[in-house]
Parts: structure tokens; C-alpha cells; sequence
């Protein structure tokens, strides 16, 4: 028998540590998305520079979006933070070592390639903007007609957007002292998941506008902007089943790299093993179980197959509940993280 | 260079607390946190029962993951002794150092910005030992330089039993327990 008693009792230190609630689960999972946005948009600038057509698809808008939620993001971020006034301190150094570091110079470089990428869009998603700034169309059509730039602008999309997936995984599994979070997988799983996310987004805003008037508004014309094709043409059905299908895989990889992450840890110390029990049978198991595989993957997988199979009506429901899931799956895991600790090997 | 250490002593060791008593004087530590604190230890089952009291707080570790994850410095390796310290102002107050010390050494203070040990490192430049060391009345407490070989604690370390906490996280704690 082992037992330890402790004087110790520091407020979110004791009993278990407890310092990030939504904050920081919900600026990694939004960060996961943007970066899903990049790379799905990045991928597509690629194949406009090569010449396909602009106007087949849906997620070379998205970098307007994606500058909006960046926005949200680091608002959670910032509201995560216990010493405020001091929050410019992140940008008068660079720690190599610091992976928050790290995440806060990418997301600096985020901001200015959102926005150039988002100017391609822009004047027909705020027609009084452009109206008022006419330099704004002449930046969107020499974007346009120059393949090279789109290319380029394409490439930093995906490395960029890749660079910030793997850091919203990164962030906690170098931290030895939490051993849930003790696995490379994270890096790559919080990167399949992000995508996943982004699929989902651009599919939600995509069904949510079509057949209304394009609004104009802040926030309607970005929406209008993401699905709204860059010609005269919409996108076609086949464009809109290309999203469903790439989430398909995106969450079936998903799947398998969380079987990977058990796997791994479950193989590993006591700690670890130990880790693994508070998400699979202990207090997180019913959110973990239920949000996250049932209705984060499993359910969305299999209504989004049947939709292909033409079984069921094309709904909003799936993409809702990847979000959910995403988002569930965040939270679960910076919660039963933190939870986890090492356990003593020594002693007397 | 000076490399600060502490060797205390388990079998001297009566969990009295005046140790923790002490640093919330000494360092003005807020109402309800405490920078160290006393772990009982109990193992076996009667009657053959084995019990360690400890003194524990920062190991102000050679390597330690509370300065590699700090993203402004705060966190950092202070030159004198090579003990762990924060700098207030630098702060942001993101918490990354608490999920990453393995041994619950830190908090954060009402003020916003995460607070430890600091080896009472304002005392030991005027050469006193810390507050907890100094009103230990067991004397089981020891503070001392690594890096002298003449020095209390490395004699005790070289004829004396002692362990570390958690030696498998790999960040080379700096608190000894003699056993």
C-alpha cells in the first residue's frame, strides 16, 4: 500500500492540475482549422496556377474566413492569459526551444498570407470596400493573372498550414510532466483533425448560402465570398462531393491515428498507461466515447457515406458534428492531460 | 560557477511545517498558494510500515522543462548559483511552465504571473541560508554549492543514502533526500 499526503494546495495546481479550460482547447482546435483552410486552399491556388478553373472550388476563398477565426482564436488565446498587460513580451523574444514561441512567430507570418490570399476574393465579397479602395480590384486581378504568384502564394499556404497543425499537437506533447500528451502522433493527429474541421467548414457555409442573394454585410460577405464561384458558373455537385469524400478519408485517417496514439501509449510506461485510463474509462470516457468517436467520427462518417451513396438527403448535420467533434476533441484532450501525471517509480 | 543545491535529511525530518511557515513570511507568499510544503509518504501495511516525510519545492532543476517551454524568457536560469527563477515582468501568464514541471512546483500569483521557489536567493546574496533552512529546528535542512567539492552538502551527498523525485523525467532535480 502507498499513501500520500500532501499540505500542498495551490488554486489549479491541486488536486489535479487544471490551469487551461476552453481558452486554450478552443484556439488549438480553430487553429487546426485555419490551418486545414490554408492547405485545402493552398492545394487549390496550386492547381489554378496550373491552369484549372478558378471558379470549380469552393475553398480558394476561404483565407477571408480563415482571417476572421484567426481573429477568434487569438482572442481565446488572449483571454487564456493570466498576466495580460505583458501579452507583447511573446514578440520581444524568440525561445527555439519554446514551442509556444514557435506557434506565436507562425501565426505572425499567418496573418499577412490570410490576407494577401484572401485579397483575391475580396472585392466581390465587399463590394463597398472595392467601391471605396479601388486599388483593391487592381491587387485581386494582378494576383489573378499571374499564374507564378498564385503558385507561390499557394506552396506557403500549405507549409504554413501545415507548420500550424503540427503545432497545436506539438504545443503539448513536449511536455514530459503530462504523459497522455507524451506521443508524436499528436502533432499529426491534431493536423488530420484540423483538415477534417476545414472540409467541414467550407461544406457548412457552402450549403448554408447557396440560392439566397449574396449579402454584403462584415461577416455575410465572407460567408458569400467562400461559396461564392469566382466566375459566372457555381461550383458544380461534383466539387461539393469532392469535400465530402476528402473528409471521408480525413476522418477515417483520423480514426486510425488515434488507435495509434493507444497503441503507443498504452506500450509505454505506467505513467502513460495510467494516462490512458482517465480518457478511456475514467472521467473524460463519456465525452471522450461519445463526442468524440461516436458523434465526432463515427456518425459523421457514416451519414456522409450514405449521402455519397445517395441514401440520405444532403445535410448541414454531419459537418456540425465533425466540428463538435474537433472541438471535443481538444478539450478532451488538454483536460485528461493535464489530469495525468508521472508516478513515482522510486521512493523508499 | 556556483550551482545551488539542498540536501534534507528524512530521518531528521518531523513534518513540523515551520519550513512553510516560514517562506510565506519571508517571501509574502499570497493566502491560499504555498512555494513549499510537506509530502508524508507512507508504504507497506502494518506492521511493516515504512514513512518519509518531505520537505519539497522547486528542484531549480539542471534541466529544467519549465525554461525550455517559457515563450519570452521569463523563466530562465538565473547566472548566480544556477538556480531557476521568473521574471514577473516578462510573464504573460500563459501557464505553460505549470503543465510542464513534473513536480507541482508552481502557481500562479493573484498578480497574474507564475511564482516558485527562488532558493530565497535575495537571502543568500547578503550570505544567509534560505528562510526554510535557516528556522528548520531539526537542522535537517542543507543548502549548499554543488560545484565545491568542501562543501555541506556534497559531504553529506558522498556518506549518505539519498534519492531525488521523479529521476525519470530526466530533468536532474537539485533537492537531495537523505534516506
Amino acid at each position: 500500500m502507498l499513501e500520500i499526503t500532501t499540505t500542498r494546495h495551490n488554486l489549479h495546481v491541486d488536486p489535479v492540475l487544471a490551469v487551461w479550460e476552453w481558452q486554450i482547447p478552443l484556439y488549438l482546435f480553430v487553429g487546426g482549422m485555419i490551418a486545414g483552410m490554408m492547405i485545402l486552399a493552398g492545394i487549390n491556388m496550386l492547381r489554378i496556377a496550373r491552369g484549372e478553373r478558378a471558379e470549380s472550388f469552393y475553398s480558394v476563398q476561404t483565407p477571408i474566413l480563415g482571417f476572421m477565426l484567426l481573429n477568434l482564436g487569438m482572442g481565446a488565446l488572449f483571454l487564456d492569459l493570466a498576466h495580460k498587460l505583458y501579452v507583447y513580451r511573446v514578440y520581444m523574444a524568440f525561445e527555439p526551444l519554446s514551442p509556444m514561441s514557435w506557434g506565436s512567430w507562425v501565426l505572425l507570418l499567418v496573418y499577412p498570407v490570410l490576407l494577401v490570399s484572401a485579397l483575391i476574393r475580396l472585392p466581390q465579397a465587399w463590394p463597398w470596400l472595392s467601391a471605396k479602395l479601388p486599388a483593391l480590384q487592381r491587387l485581386s486581378d494582378a494576383l489573378l493573372l499571374r499564374p507564378g504568384l498564385i503558385r507561390a502564394l499557394g506552396g506557403v499556404n500549405v507549409v504554413l498550414g501545415i507548420g500550424l497543425g503540427v503545432y497545436t499537437g506539438i504545443l503539448l506533447s513536449t511536455m514530459v510532466a503530462r504523459p497522455l500528451w507524451n506521443s508524436a502522433i499528436l502533432g499529426p493527429l491534431f493536423l488530420v483533425s484540423g483538415l477534417s474541421a476545414a472540409a467541414a467548414m467550407v461544406h457548412l457555409t457552402a450549403s448554408i448560402v447557396p440560392g439566397h442573394p449574396a449579402p454584403h454585410s462584415l461577416l455575410g460577405g465572407a460567408l458569400a465570398a467562400l461559396v461564392q464561384p469566382l466566375g459566372e458558373t457555381p461550383p458544380t455537385p461534383k466539387t461539393a462531393d469532392a469535400l465530402v469524400k476528402a473528409d471521408l478519408v480525413l476522418l477515417v485517417v483520423e480514426l486510425a491515428l488515434i488507435g495509434l496514439l493507444f497503441v503507443g501509449l498504452l506500450s509505454s510506461s505506467a505513467s502513460q498507461v495510467a494516462a490512458v485510463d482517465i480518457l478511456m474509462s475514467g472521467m473524460y470516457a463519456m465525452v471522450f466515447w461519445g463526442g468524440v468517436i461516436a458523434a465526432g467520427i463515427l456518425l459523421p462518417l457514416a451519414l456522409q457515406a450514405l449521402q455519397l451513396a445517395h441514401r440520405v438527403p444532403h445535410t448541414i448535420v454531419p459537418a456540425l458534428l465533425v466540428l463538435a467533434g474537433g472541438f471535443a476533441l481538444r478539450w478532451v484532450m488538454v483536460s485528461a492531460g493535464q489530469a495525468s501525471h508521472m508516478l513515482a517509480a522510486g521512493g523508499i | 560557477m556556483a550551482r545551488f543545491a539542498m540536501v534534507i535529511d528524512t530521518r531528521k525530518c518531523v513534518g513540523c511545517m515551520d519550513c512553510v511557515v516560514a517562506c510565506q513570511a519571508e517571501n509574502d507568499v499570497p493566502a491560499g498558494h504555498c512555494r513549499d510544503w510537506i509530502v508524508t509518504e507512507v508504504r507497506g501495511s502494518f506492521p511493516t510500515l515504512a514513512m518519509e516525510i518531505r520537505s519539497e519545492r522547486c528542484n531549480h532543476c539542471d534541466n529544467p522543462p519549465c525554461v525550455h517551454c517559457c515563450p519570452t524568457g521569463a523563466s530562465h536560469i538565473e547566472d548566480f548559483g544556477r538556480t531557476v527563477q521568473v521574471t514577473p515582468n516578462k510573464c504573460i501568464g500563459c501557464k505553460a511552465c505549470l503543465a510542464a514541471c513534473p513536480y507541482g512546483a508552481r502557481f500562479v500569483h493573484p498578480e497574474g504571473y507564475a511564482d516558485k521557489c527562488t532558493f530565497c536567493l535575495h537571502r543568500v546574496r547578503e550570505g544567509k541560508d534560505p528562510a526554510c533552512v535557516s528556522v528548520c529546528p531539526t537542522r535537517c535542512m542543507h543548502f549548499g554549492d554543488l560545484d565545491d567539492p568542501k562543501s555541506a552538502v556534497n559531504r553529506l551527498l558522498a556518506s549518505r543514502k539519498h534519492h531525488t523525485l521523479l529521476p525519470e523525467a530526466g530533468t536532474r532535480p537539485r533537492i537531495h533526500y537523505l534516506t
